[in-house]
């Protein structure tokens, strides 16, 4: 079947087999591999993208379903003014090690942020606890989302390879 | 499936590394080299990869637990219009590739061609033209089971009437595995014989699993006119793997090129060599075509390295006064249905020897017997450190026993009873060497941390309102970087380390790791280590590793080795380029080698700072048409391999503070305190990492975590839904503190930190919890302390798990 959608601001459109899941026409499809894949059972959460603005978890949503739909990816998050505050929030404070659960982490992180946009401690860890992260233990994970809560604003940030 | 038009992928990374502007360069908090390409979604994966012609290749896995084979039919499978190949264990019989050894010497089916010894065990696979008709022509295969009595509790496994699992093995008419003991058994009987008070206790540290984010998978491409393998994996140890394969596959080792790309953790689940590894290398020697192979979740929580499954008798005599004299201990090991451990040969029990914890012992004595049983193989893995998180929480909760016995404090009766300073290098009753401690101090700072006497009179005053507030403390020492080589190696692979360092004639570096991140930060890490030593900014050095073509030999990451061993190494090597880099400076400088002083980054005259040469001054001229001092050759690099003298002992202690409902047994975890010391310290932020990681992993296993078996061998475990991990919402803000005891045999004192939480926290939670318990009379139970199984406890039946 054929499918349009506007992902990360382009519109794209493919021929795709109809049970073909989001993230494996993200991935394998697009060629967006910044989205991952990781328990086939919506309980990892490290597929989350947004649809119309709404962070989802990705192996459970049909492309077909995203058709006519607008899709935001962790490659959108980076625009023409840089890094996004969560981004860079990530780097500053120690919110990843593998990298794996990151992607899902920052998507749910910048939509916690558009809505609350000065979310406290308990605030952060109930919009990610749907996620799962195995290297960091959360903590800083949450310090990372407060960091880009208080850099709304693209204060510069430590760079990456310095020491304080 | 075509991609009529594609959206613009996100533009390439452009921060710059700025310099670390720490003066002089080296070890303290830098923010991450790696963080740039992951936080964009560029961290490349394994099933990132996408190669021209490449084949998807699926497993079918054997539905039940033990079963003889009566057919296997894959004429419908043959059929499926997208299918390229099917391949079963008669095949690969044929090619005498049906089974291949594990590291432990054992051997292991890579496709069933008799039996299915476990559920979840691999039977056939399927190479087709994309991930979802490989799936398809999966259900196409038609196997005949002749269903066998299963082995799952191991404590039958050795019963006269078992059935024997492992008829593959000449001879085989049981189920045992291996025994082993350590300690003077005669000398301990003769200790508990004469001590004042004797504690008994009954302690099973149950089946997990390590469930990294990213399950295994490999790219296997074979290229026919070459002869060349490369295998694109989800390996911890590239250069260990590619050795095996070479042995395996009859290929030639130089003409097999193991790739390990970005791993989303592992956590031991990625030491071992799984049958999928070995099916994607034959579909590609098959077929000429790259051939990816990436489980799905189920099949990495059912089928791949499971830790623990230690059912332990613990013993412990003291004095009345609370001296603890010896500790004994009778070890029921599961080991599954293959032998896959992966620990040094002569450690089939890896390093649990350590069992007699931080204290000084009169004698000790352990006894273990291994067996098989109709479940998953594996046996180290999970951020154990190799067994030492059992011997952890063996030793950790039955010192709380005794405390409980003596009705003494458990912070008071391990401070009575910790190795003193003065003692160390301390020789254990087991024959361990510790290299360095200072145990009170670490102890006493993490008191303080928790504030542990207002802790214990909050706990009065909430006991009193009829509140359940437990206080847990954990002390644990742990043996890592293995290791010597003249003790320790895998699959006959010496356990020492190379590392290559090589300087660029304008002053840039690249260091050649034989270790491989699955997370912890080398690529910052390891330029640390190498900056410290060399002065050239960590930004301006390279770390390449997780590639065999284009890195020394050495064993990989895991059991907390990397900075232990191959960092050891990399400050070596940098060492030695510095030497060189001296002799071309006292040319440039024309003064003698004595002359000259180092200060991180130069060389200047002594008495005479304003004459010096930078180390780049220095690449420039040793790369150079100038003269070089007489016998010295051009360039500025060197290669080593470390053999390290000893382990290294890192070790922490740990206060968690628990809250239990009285009404539905729901622990929260409120606080935990955690005061690491792994000596020198290199990069602190990172460090934290590792600890909080590890503290998650922790209360994971404490609470939550569990791989259980029903009575037919099925996995209860097998999905996210069931196998339950800590999230955000599980787990506290973690308070860490730290102490510096520097390792003395270490080139830079550092004694690794990547399982430390792991291997320390799991006694304090459930410590906390027994603490908690306590108005109920409870001494102790297992985990995972699920409500039902806390409930079960205060109802005066604390069950065991298995």
């Amino acid at each position: 079947m054929q499918v349009t959608m506007t992902v990360n601001g382009d519109e794209v459109a493919a021929e795709i087999e109809g049970r073909t899941l989001l993230v494996h026409f993200l991935r394998d499809q697009l060629r967006l591999t910044g989205t991952h894949w990781g328990c086939d059972t919506s309980n990892c959460g490290t597929c989350v993208v947004w649809l119309d603005g709404e962070p989802v978890k990705s192996c459970t949503v049909l492309a077909a379903m995203a058709g006519g739909h607008e899709v935001r990816t962790v490659e959108g998050l980076e625009t023409e003014d840089g890094l996004d505050p969560v981004q860079q929030g990530f780097m500053q404070c120690h919110g990843l090690q593998c990298g794996f659960c990151t992607p899902g982490m920052m998507m749910t992180a910048r939509a916690l942020l558009d809505r609350n946009p000065d979310p406290d401690e308990q605030e952060i860890r109930e919009a990610i606890s749907g996620q799962i992260c195995r290297c960091t233990g959360y903590a800083t994970i949450v310090r990372s989302v407060r960091w880009a809560a208080t850099h709304a604003d693209g204060v510069q940030p430590e760079p990456v390879g310095s020491t304080s | 499936m075509t991609t009529v038009t594609a959206p613009t992928a996100g533009r390439r990374p452009v921060d710059k590394f700025d310099d670390n502007d720490q003066k002089p360069v080296g070890h303290g908090r830098m923010l991450r080299k790696e963080d740039p390409r992951f936080i964009r979604g560029m961290g490349k994966y394994c099933d990132d990869f996408q190669l021209p012609g490449m084949l998807h290749l699926a497993i079918l896995r054997s539905p039940v637990a033990h079963a003889r084979l009566v057919s296997v039919d894959v004429s419908a499978a043959q059929a499926h219009p997208k299918v390229k190949a099917v391949i079963t264990g008669a095949d690969l019989a044929e090619k005498g590739l049906a089974w291949m050894p594990t590291l432990s010497n054992d051997v292991q089916a890579v496709l069933a061609t008799d039996k299915v010894r476990f559920q979840g065990q691999e039977v056939a696979f399927v190479v087709a033209e994309d991930r979802y008709a490989a799936r398809d022509a999966l259900e196409l295969i038609d196997v005949e089971y002749d269903i066998l009595a299963p082995v799952v509790d191991a404590r039958t496994a050795l019963s006269p009437d078992a059935p024997v699992i492992r008829d593959d093995l000449d001879g085989k008419t049981d189920n045992h595995c291996f025994d082993w003991q350590t300690g003077d058994e005669a000398a301990t009987e003769a200790v508990f014989a004469k001590a004042d008070v004797v504690v008994k206790q009954d302690i099973v540290y149950p089946r997990v699993h390590p469930a990294p984010m990213e399950t295994c998978g490999c790219v296997a491409d074979y290229e026919r006119v070459d002869g060349k393998l490369t295998l694109w994996t989800t390996s911890q140890a590239p250069h260990a793997h590619r050795t095996v394969y070479a042995l395996v596959s009859g290929l030639p080792e130089h003409k097999i090129r193991v790739i390990s790309p970005d791993l989303g953790g592992g956590f031991g689940n990625k030491v071992p060599i799984y049958p999928g590894y070995v099916c994607a290398i034959v579909a590609s020697l098959v077929l000429g075509k790259p051939v990816k192979w990436m489980e799905d979740r189920s099949e990495n929580l059912i089928s791949t390295g499971f830790a623990r499954d230690y059912i332990m008798q613990g013993e412990i005599a003291a004095t009345k006064e609370g001296k603890i004299l010896a500790i004994r201990t009778n070890v029921l090991a599961d080991h599954g249905a293959f032998n896959g451990t992966a620990a040094p040969v002569k450690y089939p029990a890896g390093f649990f020897g350590v069992f007699t914890g931080s204290y000084d012992l009169e004698a000790a004595y352990c006894k273990m017997t291994a067996v098989y049983t109709n479940k998953a193989p594996g046996g180290v893995a999970y951020a154990c450190s190799f067994r030492i998180t059992e011997a952890v929480y063996l030793v950790e909760r039955i010192v709380d026993c005794l405390a409980d016995e003596l009705k003494m404090d458990p912070v008071e009766l391990r401070l009575k009873n910790f190795i003193r300073p003065e003692q160390f290098p301390y020789t254990t009753k087991t024959g361990w060497v510790y290299d360095s401690g200072d145990y009170e101090k670490t102890m006493r700072l993490s008191m303080e941390l928790a504030g542990y006497d207002a802790l214990r009179r909050e706990q009065a005053e909430r006991r009193r309102r009829g509140e359940l507030m437990g206080i847990g403390v954990s002390f644990f020492t742990e043996a890592v970087g293995a290791g010597p080589r003249k003790d320790m190696d895998i699959l006959g692979l010496g356990m020492a380390d190379g590392c290559e360092l090589r300087i660029h004639p304008t002053g840039k570096a690249v260091v050649r790791l034989a270790v491989k991140t699955q997370g912890q930060g080398h690529e910052t890490t390891f330029a640390q280590i190498v900056a410290e030593e060399i002065g050239i900014p960590p930004a301006d050095i390279e770390v390449v590793h997780g590639d065999t073509d284009n890195t020394p030999f050495g064993l990989g990451t895991y059991g907390s080795r990397s900075t232990p061993v191959s960092g050891a190494a990399a400050a070596l090597v940098a060492r030695k380029v510095r030497d060189k880099a001296r002799i071309i400076a006292s040319g440039m400088l024309e003064v003698s080698v004595a002359d000259l002083e180092w200060t991180k980054g130069s060389f200047h005259v002594k008495g005479d700072p304003g004459s010096s040469v930078t180390i780049q001054d220095i690449a420039m001229r040793a790369h150079g048409a100038g003269d070089l001092p007489e016998g010295i050759e051009g360039g500025l690099e060197a290669q080593i391999c470390y053999n390290p003298v000893n382990l290294t002992y890192p070790y922490g202690a740990y206060i968690c503070v628990v809250d239990v409902d009285p009404g539905t047994a729901q622990v929260k975890v409120r606080r935990f305190v955690a005061v690491d010391d792994c000596g020198t310290r290199i990069n602190p932020m990172i460090i934290e990492g590792q600890v909080h990681g590890g503290l998650t992993d922790g209360v994971g296993m404490a609470l939550m975590q569990i791989i259980a078996f029903d009575e037919d061998g099925n996995c209860l475990g097998g999905s996210l839904m069931d196998y339950l991990i800590p999230t955000a919402l599980e787990v506290p803000d973690w308070e860490t503190g730290h102490t510096v005891t520097p390792s003395p045999h270490h080139p830079i004192g550092a004694k690794g930190i990547g399982e430390s939480a792991t291997v320390g926290s799991p006694p304090a939670v459930v410590n906390a919890v027994v603490d908690a318990l306590k108005p109920y009379g409870v001494r102790h139970a297992d985990m995972p302390l699920t409500p039902s199984r806390v409930w079960d406890a205060m109802q005066g039946h604390p069950t065991p798990p298995v």
